[in-house]
């Protein structure tokens, strides 16, 4: 890790201020992301700004039906929060599905929204990389590249978005407020990533000066049908090769509202209002979730080694949503796919 | 660089509860907790493994939680409880992992040892996992390269059906 100076912030105004004054400067709430990649130098921050003391750690019902949850709840009191266990148990099995117990509860959910991607190339600071020293090159495009994105991708990257909590919240239409110096603002979360296009150092629309105070999910929580399927190398700890993220309110076997989410497979969390608007109206049957998967895949290029992710993410959002139409959803611990 | 400080920061005082006892120590803001740990407070029994919270070796609890010890800064804990692995035997009997452990024989080489154990203990405290598959799961954050998995799935059943 390189040398960095320390602050404790008092409050969020004090963040945003000490922000300002220091162009190199980094938030650190978990630290579970950002202190690995300051030890591979990958980041390497002038000052740390701790924000881990700041009050963000409520979850409230908001005036509608819906919960407000502080930037700063750790990732397993979100999960295993009563209210999100009943409610929204589509995030809770998501964010389940993610890390390890140990980081779990150390992760804040403002942190998950922030971490980077884990492309093998983003870390290895001996290789060209347009995300980490943009103007380089990508080395993936012509690399190993069996994990990286077959969606939205650009010549300038084609890294992958690691989360899968934010698959979860992006199928749920969440909400991210941020704060600034210029005063606070509302972004959807599938507005808060970005694609790579020609800046893939750029991962979300966060500004430099910004701090995320809090998510917001909608009051439908899609509580009875949902599934959050993750595909990966192992059965546990590791990051998904495809994931899915399906939610479904029903009527006897018509669809009355879908939500379909990809992880894994692009720069950000990959949702198609198409696709859903396609499904809205129909039989559950998988006739109809295969029309739904071509078209959230619709445009889904390969490179050398990723190609198996366009079939693989087309089955496996048949079958989340097979599973979400049971109201019977993937187990995170019992790892048989039904 | 121009990203790096000139200066060398000061050393920042900072206190944690260490198995119960108050401990006051100067460090820079980069000391990882597990350094600290280890090399200030010459606590070896928690492991540096992979230092990059893949591996659980350095898993501890703080306030009652378990972590990876290598991803938490110091300075970020002051004032705070921390349990390793040496605060968890008391008035010289073993905790019931701790004896688990050895009644399964849940380890060859132990080096990942004091990490399954202080996990485990996290595991306990938290009160999700319900039988083997459930503690399989929430036990991935912590890696025996000697593969003593069934054993510590077995270890960790006993002291859950005795707690």
């Amino acid at each position: 890790m390189n040398n960095f100076q320390y602050s404790r912030a008092s409050d969020v105004a004090d963040a945003i201020r000490l922000l300002a004054a220091d162009p190199n400067a980094k938030l650190i709430a978990g630290g579970t992301n950002l202190i690995d990649l300051m030890k591979e130098n990958v980041e390497r921050p002038s000052r740390l700004i701790d924000i881990s003391r700041l009050p963000l750690r409520d979850i409230e019902e908001t005036a509608d039906g819906g919960l407000r949850i502080g930037a700063l709840v750790p990732n397993s009191d979100l999960a295993y929060h009563p209210l999100i266990e009943q409610r929204y148990p589509l995030l809770a099995s998501a964010i389940l599905a993610g890390a390890s117990a140990q980081l779990r509860n150390m992760a804040s959910v403002g942190g998950n929204l922030m971490q980077r991607t884990r492309c093998a190339y983003f870390y290895d600071t001996t290789t060209p990389c347009n995300k980490r020293s943009p103007g380089t090159g990508c080395s993936a495009l012509d690399g190993l590249n069996r994990n990286h994105a077959i969606l939205g991708t650009s010549s300038s990257c084609i890294a992958t978005n690691p989360s899968d909590m934010s698959v979860a919240l992006a199928a749920l239409g969440a909400l991210v407020h941020i704060a600034g110096s210029a005063g606070e603002r509302t972004l959807a979360l599938t507005d808060f990533h970005r694609l790579p296009d020609d800046k893939p150092h750029a991962d979300t629309n966060l500004g430099s000066g910004e701090i995320i105070t809090a998510i917001e999910l909608p009051p439908r929580g899609f509580a009875r049908n949902y599934s959050y399927l993750k595909i990966r190398d192992r059965l546990s700890y590791a990051f998904a090769l495809v994931s899915v993220a399906a939610a479904l309110e029903l009527e006897g076997n018509a669809i009355i509202e879908a939500r379909l989410a990809l992880g894994g497979v692009a720069h950000k969390p990959w949702r198609s209002l198409e696709a859903e608007a396609a499904l809205r109206g129909q039989a559950a049957t998988p006739d109809h979730f295969g029309r739904a998967a071509d078209l959230l895949l619709q445009g889904a290029t390969a490179r050398s080694h990723n190609g198996f992710k366009i079939e693989l993410a087309r089955r496996a959002v048949v079958r989340t949503l097979m599973q979400a139409t049971s109201a019977t959803p993937q187990s995170q611990a019992h790892k048989k796919i039904a | 660089m121009a990203d790096i400080t000139d200066q060398i920061p000061e050393r920042i005082p900072i206190n944690l509860i260490v198995n119960g006892v108050r401990r006051t120590l100067e460090v820079v803001p980069w000391t990882t907790l597990l350094d600290a740990l280890r090399d200030r407070l010459e606590l070896t029994g928690t492991k540096k493994g992979c230092d990059h919270g893949q591996c659980g070796a350095c898993t501890v609890l703080i306030d009652g939680r378990r972590v990876n010890s290598c991803l938490t800064l110091a300075v970020m804990k002051d004032g705070a409880e921390i349990t390793t692995i040496e605060g968890l035997a008391k008035d010289g009997a073993l905790h019931p992992l701790q004896q688990a452990f050895i009644d399964h024989d849940a380890f060859q080489c132990g080096y990942c040892t004091p990490g399954q154990i202080c996990s485990a203990a996290g595991l306990l405290a938290e009160g999700h996992a319900r039988g083997a598959d459930e503690i399989r799961e929430v036990m991935s954050g912590n890696l025996c390269r000697c593969g003593a998995y069934p054993n510590i799935v077995a270890a960790i059943e006993q002291a859950m059906s005795r707690s």
